[in-house]
């Protein structure tokens, strides 16, 4: 083990933290726009338990990005209530980071200095202790020969691992992942499923993580919700019962998926019916 | 080296091309003195000192007034890019104020001050400073808001925010109107040191202006060649390793 000799701090810092349990309560969300005001979130209540991966898959619109920021603290539910380990979420925290589908990583900062700014966040740890958590996360998603890489040198793959390392450093309990792997390559994709789960199992967090594409969800996570859209509501749930690490390209991971895609289409079906 | 000798037989043609217009006395040598007597001029100034003292003179009046610029400008643009209060008032100032050309604000400044190094120092000022709040307004206006969302969720503040994330992401912007308030102040001191005399110290301009007076042709050829050298070495000294690294991070045309 390469850090062998850590110093107090430093274990400590890298210690497991324990991940958090969400509990979303009734949580609606409008947005007025010029076409008059639309309901983003009806009254959605969804559990997370401690260190459970939970995907939310749906439409273009159907809300799962606001559900997503509200849990993030970045915006403000209309009504309800969420909780992260009972207490209410009322703003931005590094207990819960967030990865965006642009990996938003600071163009001014190396890769290093990128994975180093919310450390320097964190009270209470030398220089050189962020300098080895910082360090030791690089190494986690296998950057390391990079830490003095520019941001505009890395490919898409890589800036997303970045970012990733950047969202663990802090050691949050909590991941919230809008889209993140949506502007990717399917071979990259592949490749950071696997490395999402295997640091998910190694640094056990509670993820919740948003996506349109029904294949990723199933193969990410223990649990997916559908939603449906107009107004965002959880139209279905389903727990994904295989044995991990799966395989995008296994036929049990495909039977899940044509399953929800199937739902996902019917329940899109309907809600155009009811238009008419 | 290759691109070092092209640059170096490109002047040494434009030399002789002018000891060539010289000697065939196309003009009146007292109108185009020949390069060696320009040299003569800048050997004996350069020796009596008063080359160096109105460099000197010129480049502090410049860089106190720039520094000045700078302070106001850079939060005044945060402000504007911040506030709407700020940017309808300072903001609607600045971008009138900066139209228009900052010789103009020598014969304000002559009455105001008088002849005083103040009156230098205004219009130094007054040429940095709008350049300044406009280029940072549109820089921190330009920054991506996801910038912002992404610090937030890693527990960062107001004021850390603004320090570390706005600023630094705002930075191309702050360089480049930083560049434009020196090119801005430089050339408006130039214009006040040649149309005033002060008493407390004679900068370049003003001998440029007495190279006139004298009909001392040498004097002011010499004088506009050391004001280009001022220029470009202001460039490569002081903008042209921000310019690098900025465009080596942000992985823009050098």
């Amino acid at each position: 083990m390469r850090f062998g000799h850590k110093t107090g701090s430093v274990t400590e810092e890298l210690a497991l933290v324990s991940p958090s349990k969400l509990a979303i309560d009734k949580v609606s969300k409008s947005f007025r726009s010029r076409a008059g005001t639309v309901l983003a979130l009806d009254r959605v209540s969804l559990n997370v338990a401690e260190a459970e991966f939970v995907c939310i898959v749906g439409a273009s619109g159907c809300g799962k990005s606001t559900l997503l920021n509200i849990i993030a603290g970045l915006e403000k539910p209309d009504s309800g209530t969420v909780l992260a380990d009972g207490k209410p979420v009322t703003a931005p925290g590094r207990e819960r980071l967030v990865m965006f589908q642009e990996p938003a990583l600071f163009p001014w900062l190396d890769v290093l200095g990128n994975v180093l700014f919310p450390l320097k966040l964190k009270p209470n740890l030398t220089k050189k202790d962020r300098r080895d958590v910082a360090k030791y996360y690089l190494e986690l998603v296998e950057l390391t020969r990079f830490e003095r890489a520019n941001i505009h040198e890395l490919s898409g793959g890589m800036k997303q691992r970045v970012a990733l390392a950047r969202a663990l450093a802090p050691n949050p309990r909590v991941l919230l992942m809008d889209e993140p792997f949506a502007a990717l390559d399917a071979l990259t994709r592949e490749q950071l499923y696997g490395d999402l789960q295997r640091i998910w199992k190694s640094r056990r967090k509670t993820i919740v993580f948003v996506t349109h594409n029904v294949r990723e969800a199933v193969c990410l996570g223990d649990r997916v919700l559908l939603f449906s859209p107009h107004p965002g509501r959880v139209q279905e749930e389903f727990v994904i019962e295989l044995p991990r690490p799966r395989d995008l390209n296994s036929v049990e991971l495909a039977t899940y998926a044509s399953r929800i895609t199937h739902a996902l289409k019917s329940g899109a079906q309907s809600e155009t019916a009811t238009a008419k | 080296m290759k691109r070092f000798l092209l640059a170096f037989l490109f002047f040494a043609v434009l030399i002789a091309l002018w000891e060539w217009a010289f000697r065939a006395k196309i003009w009146s040598p007292v109108l185009l003195p020949a390069p060696q007597q320009v040299a003569e001029y800048l050997k004996t100034s350069a020796t009596d000192g008063t080359l160096f003292q109105a460099t000197v003179i010129t480049m502090r009046r410049l860089l106190i007034g720039y520094v000045i610029g700078l302070i106001g400008g850079l939060p005044l643009g945060l402000l504007t890019a911040r506030w709407e209060l700020f940017q309808d008032t300072i903001g609607t100032l600045a971008l009138g104020l900066q139209t228009l050309p900052s010789v103009c604000w020598v014969p304000l400044a002559l009455l105001w001050f008088g002849q005083t190094e103040a009156a230098m120092l205004f219009v130094v000022v007054m040429g940095t400073l709008w350049s300044v709040v406009i280029a940072t307004d549109t820089g921190v206006r330009h920054v991506p808001p996801i910038y912002r969302r992404a610090a937030l969720t890693m527990g960062s503040k107001r004021l850390h925010i603004w320090l570390k994330v706005i600023l630094p992401a705002a930075l191309p912007f702050i360089v480049s109107g930083m560049k434009q308030g020196w090119a801005f102040a430089w050339r408006s001191l130039m214009a006040a040191e040649i149309f005033v005399t002060i008493l407390t110290g004679f900068g370049l301009g003003q001998l440029l202006h007495y190279g006139r007076e004298l009909s001392a042709m040498d004097q002011v050829i010499g004088i506009m060649l050391v004001i280009v050298v001022i220029g470009l070495l202001a460039d490569k000294i002081l903008f042209s390793p921000v310019e690098r690294f900025l465009h080596r991070r942000w992985g823009t045309n050098p």
